[in-house]
């Protein structure tokens, strides 16, 4: 028994319990970040559009990761409820990743299309009015709170410094891809989807009228319409070199 | 510290060689060897999952193990299994035009069960768990269809929803005749009235029969000069009493203002033309489906031609 050294000397210990520790750091985790078949290649990912980032922001701030998940795990029963399991190329422009450990509430992977934005707006206000076994909080302050996006343009230059495919274009013409995407039928709403493709524009919040002033709802809704839609899975070959 | 075994005098045990305060030392009491045998057995086990089963990356992928495994096979192999336990319906279905499925009591029971479970999962958040609908989602109990109550119209409208941005969605949509300035709001009221004494609810007399004249300039052509609505373009019937947004003045009026548009979304890229048509007997058979309209006279011809399979 050698332990003594150990025993008698801190500094050692200390040594000696990193060691050990980050064995399976480095077993486990570096190998993740040099496979190549970790992070598939897959069409249609592209990163969020400013409103829908904005969403995102608001879906993080209110928690709704505590309740939802976002992964669809590759068993039977989840993926004839919720659609295809999720690939990690799809939240591979997450930073946090939303795949949650709890899902007091459905899977939210690929809800987006599922139900209409009306549902949405209604099922935010009150969840009861339309689930009536639902126990999720109302969020009837979000239609009512303007959405604060002086700062989305530095929030996506940040996203880019971490590694998001943001171009310099994009972030230029954040603000005002924005509130192109509550805007159908404009020149600056054909820029946005020729940026970010598959992009829903529509005003998400259900207020009719020529105000152009998004609502935190907007960006929420535009988020969770988008949700699980980018990826065409019939395009999609689960067999490929990168079957895990 | 520890060099050699040192053995308790009174109860004749190992000590673990510590000594505290000159003199007090500690009972070595090994783990029991049944628990220390299977601990090592673990261990052995491990080395044998490394093998058979992915365990280690390595540079440039990972150890496949013997048996090959896969969650995505499992997966896939799982969905179907399911699959074929249910094929001798599904293909069956698959083959046949929907009306011909409601007359096989044996593939109609299959699909009305299994189209429940599909109802449940996927429209049950809007139109309710009894498909008794809500405020602007509406009740498919009742013999009042937006668009078509027969079995091919049900099952379009679920393939491709309404307004839903499917190539083949129902696009009609109500003119905003408030917000577009189309009427002036003294003549919306007016309509409105006279919509509300179609079903006998409590109205101005005058004002309706003001509105009656509006009605037919701006509301017949789709909703019909009897006001009976139109299928083909989704206009509703507005004489039997059935309200999608409520019967009050105040909400009648905020429909002829908007024209609502209510959307429902395309499920035809969300589930397989299978499960839409489960889905579409079961809403048939809640109670208010209609009969095939032109099925009765041309069903021989309707036999022969193959089934098109809804995209």
């Amino acid at each position: 028994m050698n332990h003594a050294v150990f025993e008698k000397n801190s500094l050692i210990l200390l040594i000696g319990a990193l060691i050990v520790v980050s064995i399976g750091g480095i077993v486990e985790i570096a190998p993740l970040f040099m496979l190549q078949s970790t992070i598939e290649k897959v069409e249609g990912m592209r990163p969020y559009s400013p409103l829908e980032l904005a969403g995102r922001d608001i879906y993080v701030r209110e928690g709704c990761y505590n309740c939802h998940s976002q992964m669809i795990r590759s068993l039977r029963d989840e993926i004839e409820r919720y659609g295809h399991y999720s690939l990690a190329a799809e939240s591979m422009y997450d930073h946090p990743f939303q795949w949650g450990s709890k899902r007091n509430g459905p899977d939210l992977a690929r809800v987006g299309g599922k139900y209409s934005d009306a549902w949405h707006v209604e099922h935010m206000r009150d969840p009861r009015a339309v689930v009536p076994a639902s126990i999720m909080p109302g969020y009837p302050f979000l239609e009512k709170t303007p959405l604060n996006y002086d700062n989305i343009g530095a929030r996506m230059k940040t996203l880019q410094e971490i590694g998001v495919p943001y171009t310099d274009e994009m972030v230029t013409n954040a603000k005002a891809d924005l509130s192109a995407q509550i805007s159908p039928d404009t020149d600056s709403a054909k820029a946005l989807v020729q940026r970010y493709p598959k992009a829903q524009v529509r005003r998400f919040d259900g207020q009719v009228g020529d105000n152009v002033q998004p609502t935190e709802l907007d960006a929420v809704v535009a988020y969770l319409q988008m949700l699980g839609t980018l990826v065409d899975f019939t395009k999609f070959d689960a067999s490929g070199q990168n079957l895990r | 510290m520890a060099s050699h075994k040192r053995i308790d005098e009174v109860t004749g045990a190992e000590t673990t060689g510590h000594v505290w305060d000159g003199d007090l030392t500690e009972l070595n009491k090994p783990l029991p060897r049944w628990w220390l045998y299977t601990f090592y057995a673990c261990i052995v086990w491990a080395f044998g999952y490394w093998i058979v089963y992915p365990a280690w990356p390595t540079f440039n992928g990972y150890t496949k193990g013997w048996f090959g495994y896969s969650q995505r096979d499992q997966v896939a192999k799982d969905a179907a299994a399911a699959k074929a336990a249910q094929d001798k319906y599904r293909t069956a279905i698959a083959a046949m035009p929907i009306a011909e499925v409601k007359k096989n009591p044996e593939l109609f029971e299959f699909a009305r069960d299994g189209g429940a479970a599909i109802f449940g999962d996927n429209c049950a958040p809007c139109h309710g768990r009894g498909a008794q609908g809500a405020v602007g989602y509406p009740n498919l109990n009742d013999d009042d269809w937006l668009w078509g109550g027969d079995l091919e119209s049900i099952e379009t409208t679920i393939t491709h929803g309404a307004r839903s941005g499917d190539p083949k969605t129902h696009d009609t949509a109500m003119p905003r005749f408030g917000l577009d300035k189309i009427l002036e709001p003294a003549q919306i009221n007016d309509v409105a009235n006279y919509v509300r004494s179609l079903s006998h609810l409590d109205v101005d007399a005058a004002a309706a029969s003001r509105g009656s004249a509006i009605f037919a300039d701006n509301c017949a052509a789709c909703h019909g000069a009897d006001a009976k609505g139109n299928t083909e373009i989704g206009a509703p019937n507005l004489t039997d009493a059935i309200w999608l947004y409520g019967n009050s003045q105040q909400a009648v009026v905020h429909s002829i203002e908007t024209g609502r548009g209510g959307m429902m979304p395309a499920w035809g890229g969300r589930l397989d033309p299978v499960s839409i048509k489960m889905v579409t007997l079961y809403v048939h058979s809640l109670g208010g489906g209609k009969p095939e309209p032109k099925k009765e006279e041309g069903e021989s011809e309707h036999k022969d031609e193959p089934h098109e399979a809804p995209k």
